[in-house]
């Protein structure tokens, strides 16, 4: 399989099929690469990788471990340093975009601080940031309510679900209004019902809110489902091979991934994967 | 879970550690300089080594421009090499008949100076990253090392040139000679304390310590009797039953071997009974599946898991041995011992030989504890913390 | 059947909001267990002090029996004389009398807590220290955790004899073996407390562009306290034995460590065993103090469940 990237002709207008009016660019890399030096010897995480993600996209990284894809993400949110290419978000260097807190991450585990409780925890970046302490409040009841955690706010996370926990990460990420937020397989340890209810619910929120949303998943239904942009990635070295458009409508419920439309956006990303897949592990 | 097998601390690496290294060598260099210059003693007004300091101090200066463009294996060498210099020539300086116990400025600034350049070097040495793996292993333990060895440097110098009497701290070179003048003695009292008493106790109080553990976790009864009484005799100062044991077993290494046993059996009973909770609930609910009985699962399974565990109290029981054994010879013991020789020594201020005795106890207990970790790196090597060695 | 027994260690409950579950499982067999100790106790008392009595007549055995836990200078004394030993010190001698086993607790309490005090701080302090500069993490904390595997308690006596030829004496020698021996189990604990935050919380705190006093103060703190107060009990502990031995090169003069040397030296047995148990007291009271502190802030923490 040829190593470059997909120039795929209609990147950047993939939220045409009736999500918002394709924006400016948000996150635009050219050139990507970046070597691990380990005791065993060189490692490509990302080889020339161009990626161009506009304002008010949904786009999601999928791909086999070790293909890059939460490394990508890492380099978008400045957790990692490119060692060859370009990279800007939100027209600024990473370290700048996370120095001006343009972005929330999520992680693949709630990362909830045990000794807080719900509201503390998404209190935290406020508290951080140096916002006075009415604004907080403010700020984090109603990203609570917008996540369906209102009335939680006094429960530590030990009482919380695993799903719950995850919202309240979310509404963590939410709680400074970020434009961008970027999603590292959020859901990846949740059970697949309550995947399914938090995926309409994240479609719900991302409709409410406009962000821009980057999301790393290893799963096809769920990438398809949420995305207007679908980036397939493969290993050794971590490159992207194609970049879908996801042209489902706007207001999806999870009938969709029963309709031929899903089920070829689905195929075409499993061809994706299993053309770009080493079978070396 | 994630993509690539990410390098530990790759976001820690400091990013500029070279401009306080070279503001440090500068100021060493400065220093030195200074120190070389300024009067080694009240009595002479010209430095006693003028010469070889101005040229140290030249080196240093020259280094701290120089070394930044230099490659970093190189600049560590020739930091390493004036250092070194600098400490050499202060140690003689120190030992000179005109300078111990009568320091003058000129010592006091180049022991500011050397202090600044063994910081700085240690501190290089620390960010230094050799791309060679065996080079890096060596970095790394180089760095304890050049501490402990600036630690006893300063310790040297400063007793000796500021006069520091032997009562209150005897310098490194004293108790050195002390010690190899002492070995018979220090040999005999090595026998009576640790041969007789400390590594008997230490092997009995930890095997019944063990031994009580398995029991208690065959008969939960006892089990859940023991377990509390066990964590709350821990706390206790058991050491203070020395005296009741020389009462009962006399004043030879019968009491001082009492006392290790009793101290060393509560901390093997309680890790034990820790160690045999290891093992995981899924791995027994597998042993439950093939049938294995209470000794299989043991043997097979929770033995193995509480290795960590074990080991970690024989090793903590290494050091209570010791203890255990020289506090109780405080309480009365034949004329032989090292608890006896420092209790008596200290009485007649010989200071030196109490340090001499301190050193052996140091030795023994590093060397036993050395000797079990290594064992247990051996034993159990799955663990995560002996790992990736 | 079998297995259940090999189980049944980790059916334990452990987790203190099960304090109650856990105590009504384990009383009934501690008390069993300290009953079988104390005829234990009694028995080896008669067996061991039998030689001691001294009699022109035959005695019975009821007699002898009585007369073995009667003595004044017993091999092993009952636990009932050293009740009465311990109540006749406690209760009924002033606390101003040098007899006054309360006078001496407190020699020793104020010493180990003196020495607790400035040993927890110097531990703290140093951990921080090490956390925060990588050339200490890896120059110091090898000395550190080597200087444990040495016998510290012997260099006891010579900062007693140091001290004293320079003129400090009294509390302040025994409070420095204290704050010695109480440093490093802080130190060790706290470093481990310290970078106890995994790797996601770091890179959470660095997405927030959290300053390093904010990643301190937000994070490495409170994941640190259930460290520091596993650590502040075992440094107690050690500052109480601190404490005793430091007392023993003074001879004899106050506290429970001289209460010790003194009853070993004139063979005053039941006087060892009241300092024994008083000094067992101490410690038992002390982290049983520091493990309530704990539960009180854990909880206010909300980490405890």
């Amino acid at each position: 399989m040829d190593a470059s990237p997909l120039r795929d002709p209609t990147i950047g207008t993939g939220a045409a099929a009736g999500g918002p009016a394709p924006g400016r660019v948000v996150i635009d890399a050219r050139a990507l690469s970046l070597t691990f030096d380990t005791a065993d010897g060189v490692v490509h995480a990302l080889s020339d990788v161009d990626l161009t993600v506009r304002e008010g996209e949904f786009v999601s990284f999928i791909g086999p471990s070790g293909c890059g894809k939460t490394t990508l993400l890492r380099v978008i949110a400045d957790l990692e340093r490119a060692t060859g290419g370009s990279i800007t978000v939100d027209g600024v260097a990473p370290a700048e975009a996370r120095t001006q807190r343009l972005y929330g991450y999520v992680f693949q585990a709630p990362a909830l601080l045990p000794w807080r409780n719900v509201l503390a925890n998404v209190t935290l970046p406020l508290e951080i940031f140096g916002m006075d302490k009415a604004s907080r409040l403010e700020h984090a009841r109603r990203n609570l309510d917008l996540v369906n955690l209102a009335g939680f706010e006094k429960k530590f996370p030990w009482q919380l679900s695993g799903g719950m926990q995850q919202r309240a990460s979310i509404a963590r990420a939410l709680s400074f209004d970020p434009k961008l937020l970027l999603m590292d397989e959020p859901f990846g340890a949740l059970d697949e019902i309550v995947r399914d209810k938090l995926n309409e619910q994240l479609l719900k929120l991302w409709a409410e809110t406009a962000k821009t949303v980057v999301f790393v998943t290893h799963s096809i239904p769920e990438a398809v489902f949420l995305s207007t942009k679908i980036v397939v990635m493969s290993p050794r070295p971590g490159r992207i091979i194609d970049v879908i458009d996801c042209d489902l409508p706007a207001d999806r419920t999870l009938e969709i991934r029963e309709t031929a439309q899903f089920l070829a956006i689905a195929h075409r990303v499993r061809e994706g994967l299993r053309a770009g897949h080493s079978y070396d592990d | 879970m994630s993509d690539t097998a990410l390098p530990p601390d790759r976001d820690d690496a400091p990013v500029t550690p070279m401009s306080t290294t070279r503001l440090a060598a500068i100021a060493t260099g400065a220093l030195t300089l200074l120190g070389g210059l300024a009067p080694l003693t009240p009595k002479v007004t010209w430095s006693a080594l003028p010469l070889p300091a101005l040229l140290l101090a030249i080196a240093v200066v020259l280094g701290a421009g120089v070394l930044p463009r230099l490659v970093d294996g190189f600049a560590v060498a020739v930091a390493t090499l004036v250092t070194a210099a600098t400490a050499v020539a202060l140690l003689i300086a120190a030992h000179a008949p005109s300078v111990a116990g009568e320091v003058g400025v000129g010592f006091v600034i180049t022991l500011i100076a050397l202090w600044l350049g063994s910081w700085a070097l240690i501190e290089r040495l620390t960010v230094w990253r050799p791309t060679s793996p065996a080079l890096a292993r060596l970095a790394d333990a180089a760095v304890p090392i050049v501490f402990g060895a600036f630690l006893f440097l300063f310790w040297e110098v400063i007793t000796v040139g500021f006069g520091v009497p032997a009562v209150l701290l005897p310098p490194p070179s004293q108790i050195a000679v002390r010690f190899a003048t002492s070995l018979p003695i220090l040999g005999a009292d090595f026998f009576q304390t640790v041969v007789r008493a400390a590594i008997p106790g230490w092997a009995i109080g930890s095997a019944a310590g063990i031994l009580v553990a398995l029991l208690a976790d065959r008969v939960p009864f006892l089990g859940r009797g023991l377990i509390p009484l066990g964590d709350f005799v821990s706390a206790l100062p058991l050491v203070g039953i020395a005296p009741i044991m020389v009462m009962w077993f006399g004043f030879d290494w019968q009491s001082k071997a009492a006392v290790v046993v009793l101290m060393t059996f509560f901390p093997a009973l309680v890790n034990t009974v820790a160690g045999l909770a290891a093992a995981g609930r899924l791995e027994r609910d597998l042993m439950h599946s093939y049938g294995a009985s209470w000794g299989q699962t043991l043997v097979k399974l929770r033995l193995p898991a509480a290795g960590p565990h074990i080991f970690a109290a024989l090793k903590l029981n290494s050091t209570f041995a010791l203890i255990g054994a020289l506090v109780a010879e405080f309480f009365g013991t034949p004329i032989v011992g090292m608890g006896f020789r420092i209790s008596t020594e200290v009485g007649r201020m010989g200071l030196d030989m109490v340090w001499a005795e301190i050193a052996m106890a140091a030795i023994t207990g590093s060397t036993l504890y050395s000797v079990l970790a290594s064992i247990e790196r051996r034993v159990t090597f799955w663990h995560p913390s002996n790992r990736g060695r | 059947m079998t297995i259940d027994a090999a189980i049944a260690p980790a059916s334990r409950p452990r987790g203190p909001g099960l304090l109650a579950r856990a105590f009504a499982g384990t009383t009934g067999p501690v008390v069993t267990i300290v009953a079988v100790l104390m005829v234990v106790w009694y028995a080896a008392a008669v067996w061991l002090n039998a030689p001691l009595v001294q009699s022109e007549t035959p005695l019975s055995t009821a007699e002898l029996v009585d007369a073995t836990l009667a003595l004044e200078r017993p091999l092993l004394p009952a636990p009932h004389q050293i009740l009465i030993e311990l109540k006749k010190t406690v209760l009924d001698t002033p606390v101003t009398s040098k007899r006054s086993l309360v006078q001496h607790a407190w020699v020793t309490l104020s010493s180990t807590l003196t020495g607790f005090a400035f040993g927890a701080l110097l531990g703290l302090l140093l951990a921080v220290a090490i956390v925060h500069v990588r050339s200490l993490e890896k120059s110091l904390m090898f000395w550190i955790v080597s200087s444990q595997t040495i016998p510290i308690l012997a260099v006891a006596p010579i900062i007693i004899v140091v001290l004293g030829a320079i003129g400090v004496t009294g509390l302040v020698p025994k409070a420095i073996i204290s704050a010695y021996l109480c440093f490093f189990p802080v130190t060790a604990g706290m470093v481990k407390g310290l970078t106890s935050p995994d790797r996601l919380h770091v890179d959470l705190m660095r997405t927030y562009d959290a300053s390093p006093s904010a990643t301190f103060w937000k994070l490495r703190v409170p994941a640190s306290v259930p460290f520091l107060f596993t650590s502040l009990k075992v440094a107690i502990a050690a500052s109480l034995v601190g404490a005793i031995v430091g007392e023993l090169p003074t001879g004899a003069q106050a506290g429970l460590g001289a209460r010790l040397l003194a009853g070993s030296y004139y063979g005053q047995t039941i006087q060892i065993w009241a300092a024994l148990f008083a000094a067992a007291a101490l410690a038992a009271t002390m982290v049983g103090l520091v493990g309530a502190l704990e539960g009180f802030v854990l909880r206010q923490m909300g980490t405890r469940r």
